[in-house]
């Protein structure tokens, strides 16, 4: 069974929102209607987003380091929010794992996003839905796209390629690969959620020793 | 999390009315003292009918949490998975039962006492399907136990039962006193289990911590960015925005006025035979109700919250 998902390496993630923005461009001009900006040119923005990149400092001075933290919906594989929407239309797909939102059906009770430990959904204040992250599915599965562009927006405009995207069902995938190999992890395990979007830690660094060489 | 005034009047007002409706058939299937056939009649009926403006009242205040209302009849569709959607059939089959136990009374049916049960039985469903939208998010540790179904039940019998020395005094006297004395209890038991779950939910350790919410293994992590200028719906949604203090003194508030509030005035009540202070014993205490759910909303931490700890 196929799962699709992201893998963010966050080695090269520079913390641009190229992302962000690619994101909030693609899913804002789709068929299934705006995403919301309030107030947008005004003292305190705010707005629906399905990606958002955040900034951790790390360590203790001067062992510090900034890690870009990029943040959307995980699609995980047990995911909390399905089972508790009263209307069916949160919903994962069987085909391909993604976790979506069925924009008809919602009524907006908010449930969904209580029971995400994530924090991965946003009620969209225009369209009073639940909104969140789809993998770019009609990107992905798209039959009018060139094939190399059937990848969620997200991923076509890192420009550091910190976003992979792939089956990490499929062992051989690219994504499994850099699970597998980078010690790609999940977020909050302890709830058991199994997210499918994983992350590739940062590798430790040191100066070349130009003398060893 | 930020309390919905929507869904603090649904439990509250629903709560009454399920306590209610078990103060009814109580009094139906035990018999409370010496009343006649007459004004009990009137008292059943009456109480149902009370019963139906509490519940509808908690009916409509919930419409205001929906973004759609108009798609409300889809929610009852994923009873098979979701306590949301099995407290959206709970509701109007509650309703509709204490319509047909006011029914059977006022036509004088001889099955009334059947249809009490019935509709008690499922004022009992409607407690466990409401408390477990919140105990069964096992992340949000405050409401993940058995404490939020018991809390639910005791302050909701409380209330019914307070609800039912009021209507009794107008309707039938002679209910009074057992009415009075089932209420003490139930506020002294809803007591006990409010300190204990505040006992238990003080010494809480939190699920999740900034190192498991972004992966990284290091003591020292803090956040500098959110990622967005004038707050989100992750802001909005999950944060209550009072200063400690504030909870603190929600704590306070909403203990004084349900326990030694409204029993001071009850009792006070029973010795001067006061109909006027049994109103405002049952006032008093649902002030305490509304705080009382504030506050269980505004404790609930929900892990989500550590993405979310500096604006910028």
């Amino acid at each position: 069974m196929t799962q699709l998902a992201l893998v963010i390496d966050l080695n090269v993630c520079v913390g641009c929102h190229a992302c962000v923005t690619s994101c909030k461009q693609w899913n804002t001009s789709g068929t299934a209607g705006p995403l919301q900006d309030l107030n947008p040119y005004g003292e305190n923005p705010t707005g629906t987003f399905f990606n958002r990149v955040q900034t951790f400092e790390v360590g203790a001075f001067p062992d510090t380091q900034t890690v870009h933290f990029p943040k959307s919906c995980l699609h995980c594989e047990d995911p909390p929010c399905v089972p508790v929407c009263p209307t069916g239309a949160s919903y994962k797909r069987k085909e391909d794992g993604i976790v979506l939102v069925d924009y008809d059906k919602c009524i907006g009770c908010k449930y969904c996003a209580w029971a995400c430990p994530y924090g991965a959904r946003e009620l969209d204040e225009g369209r009073k839905v639940m909104t969140k992250c789809t993998l770019c599915v009609d990107r992905v599965c798209s039959d009018t796209l060139p094939e190399e562009e059937r990848k969620p927006a997200c991923v076509m405009a890192c420009p550091t390629n910190a976003r992979l995207f792939g089956d990490v069902h499929d062992e051989n995938s690219e994504v499994s690969v850099a699970i597998r190999e980078r010690g790609g992890y999940a977020l909050m395990p302890e709830w058991d959620t199994k997210p499918a979007n994983h992350y590739l830690p940062r590798k430790i660094t040191e100066l070349i020793d130009e003398a060893k060489l | 999390m930020k309390p919905a005034f929507s869904v603090i009047f649904l439990t509250t007002l629903c709560g009454m009315a399920q306590g209610l409706m078990l103060a009814l058939v109580g009094a139906d299937v035990i018999g409370g003292g010496h009343t006649t056939p007459l004004a009990a009649r009137d008292f059943f009926v009456g109480g149902a009918v009370i019963c139906l403006i509490l519940g509808g009242l908690g009916l409509f205040a919930s419409f205001f949490h929906l973004g759609r209302p108009e798609r409300f009849w889809r929610s009852a569709a994923m009873w098979r998975t979701s306590w949301l959607s099995r407290e959206v059939i709970a509701v109007p089959a509650f309703l509709g039962l204490c319509a047909l136990y006011g029914w059977a009374h006022y036509t004088g049916q001889r099955w009334a006492p059947i249809a009490g049960v019935a509709c008690a039985l499922a004022a009992l469903a409607l407690w466990v399907c409401t408390a477990m939208i919140y105990a069964c998010l096992r992340f949000i540790r405050e409401w993940a136990s058995a404490y939020t179904l018991a809390n639910f039940v005791l302050l909701g019998c409380a209330s019914g039962f307070t609800a039912a020395c009021v209507w009794a005094a107008w309707a039938a006297p002679a209910w009074v006193p057992a009415y009075l004395q089932a209420t003490y209890l139930f506020l002294i038991v809803a007591l006990a289990v409010r300190l204990l779950m505040l006992r238990r939910n003080a010494g809480l350790k939190p699920g999740s911590t900034v190192q498991s919410a972004i992966g990284i293994n290091n003591p020292r992590i803090q956040q500098k960015s959110m990622g967005a200028m004038g707050g989100t719906f992750n802001t909005r949604e999950f944060f209550h925005g009072k200063s400690a203090l504030f909870i603190k003194n929600a704590r306070i508030v909403f203990l004084l006025l349900i326990f030694p509030g409204s029993t001071l005035l009850l009792a006070l009540a029973e010795r001067y035979v006061n109909g006027l202070l049994l109103i405002a014993a049952l006032v008093v205490q649902y002030l305490g109700l509304l705080a009382e759910r504030w506050f269980f909303f505004a404790q609930a931490n929900h892990p989500q919250n550590l993405y979310y700890q500096v604006v910028s």
